[in-house]
C-alpha cells in the first residue's frame, strides 16, 4: 500500500514535517556548519548544529609541538583573529616558566590585538549583510581589511596569520615609521567607517530582516557560555579586557559595547561601534609604544620548557572568550592544551533560537552569530 | 573528438572556456578569507574571467578548494566534484588542499584533495597571498589554452584511476 505524503505547502493542512540539511556546504553557513532542520512548511521545529567538518585535531597536534611550533597552529583554529588566538598561548606559557615580558612589547601586543580585532569585525560587517541580501557593505568593509592588512603585514609579514607573539615577547621590533603608518591607517579606517556605517545601520530592509529577530535573553546568553559581541548584545556586560586585565588592558580604559535587545540588529550594532573603540584603543596604545624604548623580546633558553604545573590563560578574542588549559609535565611539549574557544559556546544557543523561526530569518540568525567553524570544530 | 575538430574551432573553444571561468569556491577554512579577498576590489579576479557568482557546482566550471579538507568532508567535495558539468578544472589552494599542510600529522584530515579529485593547479601558501591566486588562475588558462579539446569537453585519463579501489580482491 502506498501512502501520500504531502511536504511544505499542499492542499491540506495538515502537512509531513520535513528533514532539510542546511550544509556542510552552503553558501550562508560561511563555513561548513551543517544544520539539520526538521521543517512543518516554512517554519523550523527544531534545530541541531552538526559540527566536526572543519575537525582538525589541534588539540592533539598540541602535544607533538613544541612551544614554539604550537603558535603556529594555535593561530589557526580562529582564522580570523589569529593575533589574539596567538597572545592566549604566549601568556599561558608565559606565566608558567615566570616570564616578564618588556613593556614595549606589551604595548605593541595590545595595539595589534585591537587592530586584529577591527579586521576581524570588518569581516563580518561585510559578510553579514551580504548574506541577507545586502551585497555592497562587503566591498567597503574589504577595502579598510586591506589597509589594516597591510600595516599587519609591514609588521609581520603574513596577512592573515601574523606568527608575531613569541614567548616572552614579539618576533623582532616593528620597522621604523611604521607607528606613523599605524596611525595614518587608523585614521583612514575611521574616515571612511561612515561609509559602511550609513549604508547599512538604518537600513529599512536591513532593520526589518533583523530588528526583534532571533532573540537571545541574557538568561540564555549566560546558560550556554555565549561570550563576546553575541553576549554582549543580549546584555551581558562581561569583557575581560575590563573585569580581568590582561596585556595593557588595564591601563586602559577599555569601552565595553553592549545593547540589551539580544536580537541579530542588536549583534550586529555591537560589532559596528566596537570598530569604532578599537580603533581608539589602537591609537591610544601607539601613543604609548612610542613613548617606550627597549627590547621587545627576552632571551629564550634554546629548548623552551615550561616547568610542571598547569595553568588556564583566557582572552577577550573578537568573537568572545578564548582560554587554553595547559598541563606541563616540564617536557619541551605540553602533556596536554586545552582550548576553549568563543564560537564553540556561541553556537550551541542556535538550538535555543532557531526552533520557531522562518527558514529566511534562520539565515539572518545563523549569519549574526559571528562564528568560525575553525573556532567551532578545532 | 579531438581529431575532428579543426584548429580553429579548438581556439575558439579554449579561449572561450579561458576567459569564461564559473567558479564554485569551495570554501574550508582560512585559504577562504584570501579567496574572497581576491575577489573584492584591490584584487578583483574579474577581470581575468574568473566570476564568482555560479550558484552551485552544477553551474560552475571551476573549483577553487580552498582550505583544510577533513575526512569527514571529503565525501561532499567528491560529490560536489561528480556534480559539476564537464569541461570543469579544480584548482586546490593553499597548502591544506594541497597535501595536508601544517596539519599533515592530524588524524583527521585528509592530505590533499588530490587523493579525491583530479587537481589542474597547485597554490602553494599558507594561506597563499591574494596574488598568488591570481598567478594560478593564469596558469590554469595557459593550460586551458594548449588544451586538445573538443566540443564535448577535455580527455581526462587518471578519472577512474581516482576512483579505483587501492587494493583489489584477488
Amino acid at each position: 500500500m502506498t501512502s501520500e505524503l504531502t511536504v511544505g505547502t499542499g492542499a491540506g493542512l495538515d502537512t509531513a514535517d520535513m528533514v532539510l540539511n542546511i550544509g556542510p556546504q552552503h553558501p550562508s553557513t560561511h563555513g561548513v556548519l551543517r544544520l539539520k532542520l526538521v521543517l512543518d512548511g516554512e517554519r523550523v521545529l527544531s534545530a541541531e548544529p552538526i559540527i566536526g567538518y572543519m575537525h582538525r585535531g589541534a588539540e592533539k597536534l598540541f602535544e607533538v609541538r613544541d612551544y614554539r611550533q604550537i603558535i603556529m597552529l594555535a593561530n589557526r583554529h580562529d582564522w580570523l583573529s589569529a593575533f589574539c588566538n596567538e597572545l592566549g598561548v604566549v601568556l599561558a606559557v608565559e606565566r608558567l616558566m615566570g616570564i616578564e615580558v618588556p613593556d614595549r612589547a606589551v604595548w605593541l601586543r595590545t595595539a595589534l590585538a585591537e587592530l586584529n580585532r577591527v579586521l576581524n569585525h570588518l569581516m563580518f560587517l561585510g559578510s553579514y549583510p551580504l548574506e541577507i541580501g545586502a551585497i555592497t557593505p562587503v566591498f567597503y568593509a574589504f577595502r579598510e581589511r586591506e589597509t589594516i592588512q597591510a600595516v599587519l603585514e609591514e609588521a609581520s609579514g603574513g596577512r592573515m596569520h601574523y606568527m608575531y607573539n613569541r614567548v616572552g615577547g614579539l618576533k623582532e621590533e616593528v620597522p621604523a615609521g611604521w607607528t606613523t603608518r599605524a596611525r595614518t591607517a587608523i585614521d583612514q579606517v575611521r574616515r571612511r567607517m561612515p561609509d559602511l556605517d550609513n549604508l547599512i545601520r538604518r537600513n529599512e530592509i536591513f532593520l526589518a530582516r533583523t530588528v526583534g529577530v532571533g532573540v537571545l535573553s541574557a538568561a540564555d546568553a549566560a546558560a550556554y557560555g555565549a561570550s563576546g559581541p553575541v553576549a554582549r548584545a543580549s546584555g551581558l556586560d562581561f569583557d575581560l579586557r575590563r573585569d580581568e586585565p590582561y596585556l595593557a588592558y588595564g591601563a586602559l580604559d577599555v569601552p565595553v559595547v553592549t545593547r540589551t535587545t539580544g536580537d541579530c540588529h542588536a549583534r550586529f550594532e555591537v560589532l559596528l561601534d566596537q570598530v569604532y573603540a578599537s580603533l581608539d584603543l589602537a591609537q591610544t596604545c601607539l601613543d604609548e609604544v612610542d613613548k617606550l624604548t627597549g627590547p621587545v623580546n627576552v632571551r629564550l633558553p634554546k629548548v623552551v620548557k615550561a616547568p610542571e604545573g598547569h595553568t588556564y590563560a583566557w582572552t577577550e578574542n573578537p568573537l568572545g572568550i578564548n582560554g587554553y588549559y595547559l598541563v606541563s609535565h616540564g617536557e619541551k611539549t605540553p602533556w596536554r592544551l586545552k582550548l576553549r574557544t568563543a564560537s564553540y559556546s556561541n553556537v550551541q544557543a542556535l538550538s535555543k533560537l532557531l526552533p520557531g523561526t522562518l527558514v529566511p530569518d534562520l539565515i539572518a540568525i545563523l549569519g549574526s552569530m559571528f562564528f568560525v567553524v575553525g573556532d567551532v570544530d578545532k | 573528438m579531438g581529431s575532428v575538430v579543426g584548429d580553429p574551432i579548438k581556439f575558439v573553444l579554449n579561449w572561450g572556456r579561458r576567459y569564461s571561468l564559473w567558479v564554485f569556491n569551495f570554501g574550508l577554512a582560512c585559504c577562504a578569507i584570501e579567496f574572497i579577498a581576491t575577489s573584492m576590489g584591490r584584487h578583483d579576479f574579474m577581470r581575468l574571467g574568473v566570476i564568482p557568482f555560479a550558484h552551485g557546482p552544477r553551474q560552475a566550471d571551476l573549483m577553487v578548494v580552498s582550505g583544510t579538507v577533513t575526512d569527514k568532508m571529503a565525501p561532499a567535495v567528491k560529490r560536489l566534484y561528480d556534480q559539476m558539468p564537464e569541461p570543469k578544472y579544480v584548482i586546490s589552494f593553499g597548502a591544506c588542499s594541497n597535501c595536508g599542510g601544517p596539519y599533515w600529522d592530524s588524524y583527521s584530515v585528509t592530505k590533499g584533495v588530490d587523493q579525491l579529485i583530479p587537481v589542474d593547479v597547485y597554490i602553494p601558501g599558507c594561506p597563499p597571498r591574494p596574488e598568488a591566486l591570481l598567478h594560478g588562475i593564469m596558469k590554469l588558462q595557459d593550460k586551458i589554452a594548449g588544451e586538445q579539446s573538443g566540443l564535448g569537453g577535455v580527455n581526462r585519463t587518471d578519472v577512474k584511476a581516482l576512483t579505483a579501489p587501492p587494493v583489489r580482491r584477488p
